[in-house]
């Protein structure tokens, strides 16, 4: 399993696309900051709607007040993220896919999604969903908190790639 | 006296080279740092946005101030403080680095800035709270603020890249 996907790596590291990325010094420290930025956008809209499901900011709104304002930015960003990310992949194969951060942190970036789409599912046949009763307000803090690590637990694994990278560069 | 031997004076206290020398320990401050940093940024955009009018049009702008800038300030805090930490572990080499130095102006020009939104413009909010549009000097205040802020990640970031290893 682990020959293959370094044999694909080797393979992938070698194609055209790849090496125009490794070599064209400005695209991976651009397209990094790209993907830091948008990081910034998701991250924030997350909090957000996490701070509001944890009843700390904006109780006079209902939870899916907050959602509707800012799951769209989590959603789209997270496109931009996927594009970006790809392209990082493709310059560095071995840097990502071989590195047990980046693992990590696709891992949780799944989990984070889920979650994600746990808030967002209820509120379509009832926007009162994580109001109406105090059992699912409770369970709203859990579910908050749970996607609040999530999303910290990835930018952590995303800086530690440089950190417990093989490649060697 | 020199700033050079000042820094080099933070580079050797042993908090700045228990910061250099661990192997884990400035991974994890530089995480948090970069953890921060984010929540600043995007924080900061949510409330420019508003300022602009592009967003949470129907919310008044004080109302949106009021629930995101704490967010803001202790991240802000936070920031600082690791940014610090990391500063101190090879100070003199950060000092010299042409997009450090580029990072510490863009936070002074958003500190400015901002220090001009709240001294002036933020004086008569009440006149421009409900407005889903807020006159062009609040608009244009809240552009600049993204715009440094933006600047202030891709400088960082290209901190990373122009350090040599140590």
């Amino acid at each position: 399993m682990a020959a293959s996907l370094h044999a694909f790596c080797q393979w992938l590291g070698e194609t055209p696309l790849s090496l125009t990325i490794q070599n064209v010094s400005w695209i991976i420290p651009t397209v990094q900051s790209i993907h830091i930025i948008c990081v910034s956008i998701l991250f924030s809209s997350a909090l957000m709607i996490d701070l509001r499901m944890l009843n700390l900011i904006g109780r006079s709104q209902a939870v899916a007040a907050y959602a509707a304002r800012f799951m769209p930015w989590i959603w789209y960003t997270l496109i931009i993220l996927l594009l970006s990310g790809a392209t990082l992949i493709i310059g560095e194969p071995t840097r990502s896919l071989e590195n047990p951060s980046f693992q990590l942190k696709m891992v949780l970036l799944l989990a984070a999604m889920t979650m994600t789409a746990v808030i967002q599912r209820p509120l379509a046949g009832n926007t009162a969903y994580w109001d109406e009763i105090s059992r699912r307000k409770a369970l709203a803090k859990v579910v908050a908190a749970v996607s609040l690590c999530l999303w910290v637990g990835i930018i952590f694994a995303g800086r530690w790639i440089a950190y417990t990278n093989t490649a060697g560069d | 006296m020199g700033l050079d031997s000042i820094f080099q004076w933070l580079y050797e206290t042993p908090l700045g080279t228990a910061i250099r020398e661990n192997g884990v320990l400035f991974p994890w401050i530089e995480s948090t740092h970069v953890l921060c940093i984010t929540t600043v940024v995007g924080s900061i955009a949510i409330v420019d946005l508003r300022l602009i009018g592009l967003v949470w049009k129907r919310r008044r702008v004080s109302v949106v101030i009021s629930e995101v800038l704490p967010v803001t300030w202790i991240a802000f805090v936070f920031a600082a403080t690791t940014g610090f930490l990391l500063f101190s572990s090879n100070a003199v080499k950060y000092s010299h680095n042409h997009f450090f130095q580029a990072k510490m102006s863009l936070l002074v020009v958003a500190f400015i800035n901002m220090l001009i939104f709240h001294g002036i413009h933020h004086r008569n909010i009440a006149q421009w709270d409900d407005a889903p549009k807020p006159p062009t000097p609040i608009r244009l205040a809240g552009g600049v603020s993204i715009l440094v802020w933006i600047a202030v990640i891709a400088s960082a970031r290209w901190i990373g890249f122009t350090m040599s290893a140590f």
